[in-house]
C-alpha cells in the first residue's frame, strides 16, 4: 500500500506553502533588527542611537526603558531582560532594536548605534562554570539502593567522563515574525513557532497588555527540533514592541548567521560516572552529570532533567546516584532540541558499557541485552514499567540484521577496518512538567458537510497535521478531503503547550477526538430522526435546520502522572517508547575518514496511525542524531563568538552521509494501551539510536589496539584519527 | 536594461543595483516559492535551473548577480506546474516517496531533481555516486534523505515529456547600469581590454560562486563588476603538448569532459552540483584560497596560467603565480584567460586526494596531488603538492628533493615523509597535528594505491579519499 502522503505535500512540491517570511508584506511594513552586544560578558555603560536614528528611514530605535510592560522574558522563569538592562551576558544579546524602512536598513543602523562596554572575561565552559561554582537553578538527585556499596560488590567498576558537544538546530527556515497591529491596541503576529502561546503570553506581558489583545497564528514552519519552543519569542516581541511604538506592521527575518550566532543549541555535557557490572551485566551506576546552560535559564532545568530520566536508558540498574546541574555560561541560552537532554543521558550510560566491554573484550551487544529491564522492573525514579519490548525487539532485529554473524567477521586488518554497534532505546513519552500534559481541539463543521479542524499542536514537518486529519476523519466519519486543517492560532485554541516532547499527537489527537465524538453524538441524534441512510452533509444540513450546535470543543489532560523532584520519585512519563538499531561502519585508518556502510532499525511507534509518516520521523532523527555524533561541531573562539555560523563550517549531514544499506521498519502489532488509536509518540526517541554508530566506530577502533577507546563526539574524521593514535598507543590518554 | 526569461515569460530589468541576487529578485517579485536558507550556496533551498547550451542546470540563485542571468531562461519551482494542473514528474516523485516533512527545502530539491530527469548519464550502477553528487548540494534536516533519493532514482534520466525541452540562446554582450553601480559582460576581448581600461578598479566575475559570498555575507555593493562569461574562453582544447583549458568552462563541463584523470578525481568532491555548474577553473585558481582543490592538481601535473591582457599573453607557472595568501600575480588590466596542462609524460604516477570533515559539499582540512615519475623504479620526478598545510597551494619541496633519484620503495618513502616541512595551522576544519598526520599519511595511501594502478580512479564505495585497503601500517 502507498503510504499517505503529507497534508500539505502538494503544497511543498510546487513552493506555493506559506511559511512567514513568504507572507506578502502588508502596506506599511517596516523590518526589526536588534543592536546585539560583541563582547561574551560586560557591561553596557552607554549607548548613542543618535546616528541610526538620523538616517532616513529609520523609525524607532527602542531600549529596555521604551518597552511598555515587563521587559523580563523566559519560557519557566522570567529571567531574561528582552533588551538588556546593562549587564551583557553572551554575544549577541540584544541591546535595542532598529524600525526602519527594510531590513537592510535595519540592520546598517543597527551597526550606527556606538555602544561603551566594560568587558569582563567570560564563562564558557562547563569546567570553567564549576570551577566558578556558578550555576543555574537548583541541582537535582535520584538514588536508588547503596551505590557505595553496589561499586563496592560489583565484578568490575569502571570510571569515566563523557563529553558531547552541543548542535545547531538548523532548522532551514530561520526564526522569523512579522506582527500586524489591529484595532483598539490589538495585535496580530505570525510567527515561526512551536508555541503560539508563549509568544502570545510573551509580547502580551511585553506590551503590557491582557493575553485577549494578542493573538498569534502560525501558518507552518520550515523545521523546529526544538528551537522554536521557546527561542521564537525574542524576535516575535521585538516585532510586536516595533509596531507597537510606529503603529505600522514589523517583520523580522534571521540571517542563517544571524541565527547560529544568536540562538540557542543543544546543550554540551560533560558526564562522570563510575559504573559497576557482574556477570557481565551493568549492576551500579553513580554519575555526576553537567550541562552547558548558557547565559539564562530558557529550558535547561528540565533538560536537565531529562537527561538524568534516561541515563538509566534500557537498562535495570540495582543501585545508583544520579546527580545534575545545568552551568551557568556566557553563550546563548542552550534550549530544547529533539530529546530534550535524553541523548545526553543516555550517551553517559552508553560510554560506561562501551568501556567496560572494550576492556573486557566483550561485545557490548550482549552487555546491553543483558541488561535490560524486564517487565514490572522499576525505574530509578520509581516507575514501574509495563509493556517493557526491548527483548521482542532485540530478538527480532537481531535476526534480521544477522548481527552474531557480521559482529564476526567485523574489524578486519590493515587500513580499512569496519565495526558493528547495536543501540536500544527506551523514551518516556510526556512533558516532565506533568501539567503541561493537555491539550485542545476546535472542530467546526459546516451546513454543507465541510469540516475546519483547529487544534493546538504545531505543524514543522513532523506530519501532525497529516494525523490530526486522519483521526478527524476517523472520529467524524468523513471524507479526509471533506477537512482543512487550519493554522495554529490561539484565538481557536487557548493555552496550549508547545508543541513538543513528542507529545503533538497523543495530546492533541486525543482532543480531536473529543470534539468529533461530541459533534458526532449531536449529528447521531439529528440522523436518527432522518429517513434512510443520509450523508454526512446532510445530516449536517439538518443540524442546521434543527439549531443544533455544529462545533465543538475538545480537551485532553493525561491521566495518573507527576513527579516529585525534591523526592526524585514518581511517574513523570504516561508511558514508554522503545527501538534499536544496529550500524556498521567502515573506517580509513590513513584519515579517519569513515563510511556507515549499513543501517538497520526496529523501532516502537504503537500502531501506527500514519506509518509513512512515523517511518520518515525514525528516519530523520537517526539521520539527525548521526550529525550530532558525528560531523556537527561548534565552535566558539575564546571571547565567546562564534567560528561556525554557516553551513560552510558547520556541517550536517547530507545525502551521502547516509547509508546505502539502510533498513527501517516499525515494530508489528504493537497498540499502546490509552493513547489515540493504539499509537507511540515517535518525534524524538529514534534520535539516539544512532548511538549505534558511535559504538560501531568504537569496535573498529578497539581493533587498533587493546584498552577502552578514547573516542572524541563528535567523532570527525580527525577524532577517529585521534583515537587509533591513543589506541596504537602513539597518543597518550587525557584520562 | 537587460531581460531574461523567467518561467517563459519574458522580464525586462532597470534600475536594479547588479549587486542584487536572483535569489532577492525573485522574492522581492513574489516568487516565494524559492527560499533562502543559507545565502551562501551550501543548502540548496534556493536552487532554479537555468538553461545552458540546451541544458537545463540546477544552480544556486542566493549567489548570482542578476544580470548575469541576462539573455537566459531561469526556471524556478512555480514554473514546474501549473495550479491545478498535474504535477511534474519530479514534483510527484517527491510527494510520492514523502520526500517532503518541513518542506522548506523541497522546492531546491525539486529542482535538482528536475535538473536529473533531464540528464542522460545517471542510469546505472556505475552512475550511482552521481546520484549523491547530484543533491549533495540540497540539505534536508527533516527526512534523512533516503525518500528523496528514492524520488531522484525514479526521476533521473527518465526525459520526462514536460514541455521544457528546447534549444538555449547564446548570451549576449550587456553594459549595464543602475544608479552608479555597473556590469559589464562583453563577448570578445577587443570589447573588454577598453572596459578595464577605463574602469581600473572593476571586479572581474564568471560564476560568483565565490563573489555572491562578499555579496550576501559581507555586504559588499561592488561598482563595477566585469564579467567574463560571455568571452570566447571557456573552452577545452588537446594540443600536442597538452590540455589547454578555457579559464571560463564550468567545472561541471570539464568533470564531465574528464581531459585529466586525476583532476577528475579531484572534482568529484569539489562542491555540490549547483556550485560545479557556476564555478570555472579560472576562477578557482584566482580566488586563491590556500585550500584551493584545483590548484594542488594543476600544480602536481606542471600547470601555467596563460594570463591576457590588451599588450598580450604571459605565461606564468602556476608555482609562481600564487604570491601569498590570497594573493596572486594578476595585473591590473589582465584576465586569467587558459590553463595549460602538459601531458604526463609515460611511467607517472598520479593521484589527487581531499580530507574533509564531510565528504560532499565541504572545503578541505587537505587536499593533495600527487605525481611521481618513474624510470626503471627509480624516482625521476615528484610533483607533491599541497592545499591547506601553507598559506598557499604549495609544493613539498624537501620531501620531493628526497624522492628524486631513489627507489621507489617503503623505505625511501618514509625518508621522504619525514622531510615533510609544513607548519599549517589549526582551525574548525583540522588540527595541525591532524593536517600534519593526514599530510603523510596520502603519500602512505597514494604509494600503496599507485603499486598495482598508476592512476587510479576512485572505485563506488570507497572509503575515504584513499581508497586501498592496504597492508603497509599507517603511522598516526
Amino acid at each position: 500500500m502507498k503510504p499517505t502522503p503529507h497534508e500539505s505535500a502538494h503544497l511543498h512540491v510546487t513552493g506555493r506553502a506559506v511559511y512567514v517570511d513568504d507572507a506578502p508584506s502588508p502596506h506599511g511594513c517596516l523590518w526589526v533588527h536588534p543592536v546585539t552586544s560583541p563582547v561574551a560578558k560586560g557591561t553596557l555603560r552607554n549607548a548613542d542611537a543618535s546616528a541610526a536614528r538620523a538616517l532616513p528611514g529609520v523609525h524607532a530605535v527602542l531600549f529596555d526603558q521604551d518597552i511598555p510592560g515587563d521587559g523580563l522574558i523566559g519560557p519557566i522563569v522570567h529571567d531574561e531582560p528582552l533588551l538588556s538592562r546593562g549587564p551583557l551576558l553572551f554575544v549577541g544579546q540584544p541591546i535595542a532594536i532598529v524600525v526602519a524602512e527594510t531590513r537592510e536598513l535595519a540592520e546598517k543602523a543597527a551597526a550606527l548605534v556606538s555602544l561603551e562596554i566594560d568587558e569582563e572575561p567570560p564563562t564558557l565552559t562547563i569546567d570553567a562554570a564549576i570551577d566558578a561554582q556558578d550555576f543555574l537553578g537548583t541541582p537535582h538527585t535520584i538514588a536508588r539502593g547503596d551505590i557505595e556499596k553496589g561499586l563496592r560488590d560489583a565484578e568490575h567498576v569502571v570510571h569515566g567522563e563523557m563529553r558531547c558537544g552541543g548542535q545547531d538546530h538548523f532548522y532551514l527556515e530561520t526564526q522569523a515574525a512579522l506582527v500586524i497591529p489591529q484595532e483598539d491596541n490589538s495585535f496580530h503576529i505570525l510567527s515561526s513557532t512551536q508555541h503560539p502561546n508563549e509568544i502570545q503570553k510573551m509580547a502580551a506581558l511585553v506590551l503590557g497588555l491582557p493575553a485577549n489583545q494578542v493573538v498569534c497564528e502560525v501558518p507552518r514552519m520550515g523545521g523546529g527540533f526544538g528551537g522554536k519552543e521557546s527561542q521564537a519569542t525574542q524576535p516575535a516581541c521585538w516585532a510586536a514592541l516595533g509596531a507597537w511604538a510606529t503603529g505600522r506592521p514589523c517583520r523580522v527575518r534571521f540571517s542563517r548567521h544571524q541565527d547560529m550566532a544568536w540562538t540557542g543549541k543543544r546543550h554540551p555535557f560533560l558526564g562522570r560516572y563510575s559504573a559497576g557490572f557482574t556477570n557481565g551485566k551493568l549492576v551500579a551506576l553513580k554519575t555526576d552529570i553537567y550541562c552547558n546552560g548558557g547565559w539564562s535559564e530558557d529550558l535547561s532545568i528540565p533538560i536537565l532533567d531529562r537527561a538524568m530520566f534516561h541515563t538509566d536508558n534500557a537498562y535495570f540498574i540495582q543501585d545508583l546516584h544520579f546527580q545534575g546541574r545545568a552551568c551557568r555560561t556566557n553563550l546563548p541560552s542552550n534550549t530544547a532540541f529533539r530529546g530534550f537532554g535524553g541523548p545526553q543521558g543516555v550517551l553517559v550510560v552508553e560510554d560506561a558499557i562501551n568501556r567496560f566491554a572494550e576492556s573486557q573484550g566483550l561485545d557490548a551487544a550482549q552487555v546491553r541485552a543483558d541488561s535490560f529491564y524486564r517487565e514490572h522492573q522499576p525505574t530509578p525514579y520509581g516507575q514501574v514499567l509495563e509493556g517493557v519490548r526491548l527483548q521482542r525487539i532485540w530478538k527480532e532485529l537481531s535476526a534480521s540484521s544477522g548481527y552474531p554473524e557480521r559482529r564476526s567477521a567485523a574489524q578486519g586488518q590493515g587500513w580499512v577496518r569496519s565495526g558493528i554497534g547495536f543501540q536500544p532505546v527506551k523514551f518516556g513519552i510526556s512533558f516532565t512538567a506533568s501539567l503541561l500534559n493537555q491539550a485542545g481541539a476546535l472542530v467546526l463543521v459546516y451546513a454543507d458537510g465541510s469540516v475546519q479542524l483547529n487544534h493546538g499542536g504545531t505543524e514543522m514537518g513532523q506530519g501532525l497535521h497529516s494525523k490530526m486529519l486522519k483521526i478527524c476523519a476517523i472520529e467524524l466519519g468523513v471524507p479526509q478531503s471533506k477537512i482543512r486543517v487550519m493554522r495554529t492560532a490561539t484565538d481557536k485554541v487557548p493555552n496550549t503547550s508547545a508543541t513538543a516532547a513528542s507529545s503533538g499527537t497523543d495530546l492533541n489527537g486525543a482532543a480531536v477526538r473529543n470534539a468529533c465524538h461530541q459533534l458526532r453524538d449531536r449529528m447521531a441524534t439529528v440522523r436518527a430522526t432522518m429517513p434512510g441512510k443520509p450523508t454526512f452533509a446532510q445530516v449536517a444540513l439538518q443540524c442546521w435546520v434543527n439549531q443544533v450546535s455544529l462545533a465543538a470543543s475538545g480537551f485532553y489532560a493525561t491521566p495518573g502522572i507527576g513527579y516529585d523532584r525534591q523526592a526524585g520519585r514518581g511517574t513523570p512519563f504516561f508511558y514508554y517508547a522503545y527501538g534499536a538499531a544496529v550500524c556498521e561502519v567502515k573506517l580509513n585508518a590513513l584519515t579517519g575518514e569513515y563510511r556507515l556502510v549499513r543501517a538497520d532499525i526496529l523501532h516502537d511507534v504503537g500502531d501506527s496511525i500514519l506509518p509513512g509518516v512515523d517511518k520518515g520521523q525514525v528516519e530523520g532523527g537517526f539521520v539527525q542524531g548521526l550529525g550530532w555524533l558525528t560531523q556537527e561541531e561548534l565552535i566558539n573562539r575564546p571571547d565567546g563568538s562564534a567560528v561556525t555560523l554557516g553551513p560552510s563550517t558547520y556541517k550536517i549531514p547530507s545525502i551521502g552521509d547516509i547509508p546505502r544499506d539502510f533498513h527501517v521498519n516499525l515494530l508489528d502489532k504493537a497498540p499502546q494501551h490509552g493513547v489515540i488509536h493504539g499509537s507511540k509518540a515517535v518525534g524524538e526517541p529514534p534520535f539516539m539510536l544512532a548511538i549505534a554508530a558511535l559504538t560501531a566506530l568504537r569496535h573498529a577502533i578497539s581493533s587498533f589496539g587493546p584498552g577502552p577507546v578514547q573516542l572524541a563526539v563528535p567523532a570527525t574524521p580527525e577524532a577517529v584519527l585521534r583515537a587509533i593514535a591513543i589506541q596504537k598507543g602513539v597518543l597518550s590518554r587525557t584520562q | 536594461m537587460f531581460s531574461l526569461t523567467l518561467n517563459g515569460t519574458r522580464r525586462h530589468i532597470r534600475d536594479t543595483s547588479p549587486n542584487t541576487t536572483l535569489l532577492d529578485w525573485l522574492r522581492e517579485r513574489g516568487h516565494v516559492g524559492t527560499k533562502e536558507g543559507c545565502a551562501e550556496g551550501d543548502c540548496g533551498a534556493c536552487t532554479v535551473a537555468i538553461r545552458e547550451d540546451g541544458q537545463w542546470k540546477a544552480i544556486n540563485s542566493c549567489l548570482v548577480p542578476l544580470p548575469a542571468m541576462a539573455d537566459r531562461e531561469v526556471l524556478s519551482v512555480e514554473g514546474l506546474s501549473e495550479p491545478g494542473k498535474p504535477l511534474h514528474p519530479a514534483q510527484q516523485a517527491m510527494v510520492e516517496t514523502l520526500g517532503s516533512q518541513c518542506g522548506y527545502c523541497t522546492p531546491g530539491f525539486v529542482m535538482s531533481i528536475f535538473e536529473a530527469g533531464h540528464r542522460s548519464d545517471l542510469k546505472g550502477p556505475e552512475n550511482a555516486w552521481k546520484l549523491d553528487d547530484q543533491l549533495c548540494g540540497n540539505l534536508c534536516r527533516c527526512t534523512g534523505y533516503r525518500p528523496i533519493r528514492k524520488a531522484l532514482e525514479q526521476v533521473a534520466g527518465t526525459h520526462p515529456d514536460d514541455g521544457f525541452q528546447g534549444e538555449s540562446l547564446p548570451i549576449k554582450a550587456l553594459s549595464y547600469q543602475a544608479g552608479d553601480e555597473r556590469f559589464f559582460r562583453p563577448s570578445t576581448l577587443e570589447a573588454l581590454w577598453p572596459i578595464l581600461d577605463q574602469h581600473p578598479n572593476a571586479t572581474l566575475v564568471c560564476g560568483a560562486t565565490d563573489l555572491g559570498l562578499d555579496i550576501t555575507q559581507k555586504g559588499v555593493r561592488y561598482p563595477t563588476l566585469v564579467s567574463l562569461e560571455a568571452l570566447p574562453i571557456g573552452g577545452l582544447e588537446r594540443t600536442d603538448t597538452g590540455w589547454r583549458i578555457g579559464a571560463t568552462l564550468s567545472l561541471a563541463d570539464l568533470e564531465s569532459a574528464a581531459p585529466l584523470p586525476i583532476l577528475t578525481r579531484m572534482l568529484r568532491y569539489f562542491a555540490s552540483r549547483q556550485i560545479k555548474h557556476r564555478a570555472t577553473l579560472g576562477g578557482n585558481l584566482c580566488t586563491a584560497s590556500p585550500i584551493g582543490d584545483s590548484a594542488p592538481v594543476l600544480m602536481a601535473l606542471g600547470a601555467s596560467v596563460v594570463l591576457a591582457s590588451k599588450a598580450g599573453e604571459r605565461s606564468v607557472l602556476l608555482d609562481d603565480f600564487f604570491l601569498d595568501y590570497r594573493k596572486i600575480d594578476l595585473q591590473p588590466g589582465e584576465i586569467l584567460a587558459f590553463i595549460d596542462v602538459p601531458h604526463p609524460k609515460p611511467n607517472t604516477l598520479r593521484a589527487a586526494y581531499k580530507v574533509s570533515k564531510r565528504r560532499e559539499m565541504d572545503i578541505s582540512a587537505v587536499s593533495a596531488a600527487f605525481v611521481v615519475e618513474l624510470s626503471a623504479g627509480i624516482v625521476s620526478a615528484a610533483r607533491l603538492a599541497y592545499g591547506g598545510m601553507a598559506a598557499t597551494t604549495k609544493r613539498a619541496c624537501e620531501t620531493e628533493a628526497m624522492l628524486i633519484g631513489k627507489p621507489w620503495n617503503d623505505e625511501n618513502l618514509e625518508l621522504a615523509i619525514a622531510k615533510l616541512d609544513f607548519t599549517p595551522m589549526s582551525d574548525h576544519r583540522g588540527s595541525a597535528w591532524y593536517r600534519t598526520q593526514v599530510a603523510g599519511n596520502l603519500l602512505r595511501g597514494f604509494y600503496a594505491e599507485t603499486r598495482d594502478t598508476p592512476v587510479p580512479e576512485l572505485e563506488e564505495g570507497h572509503i575515504g579519499t584513499v581508497q586501498v585497503s592496504g597492508t603497509v601500517e599507517a603511522q598516526p
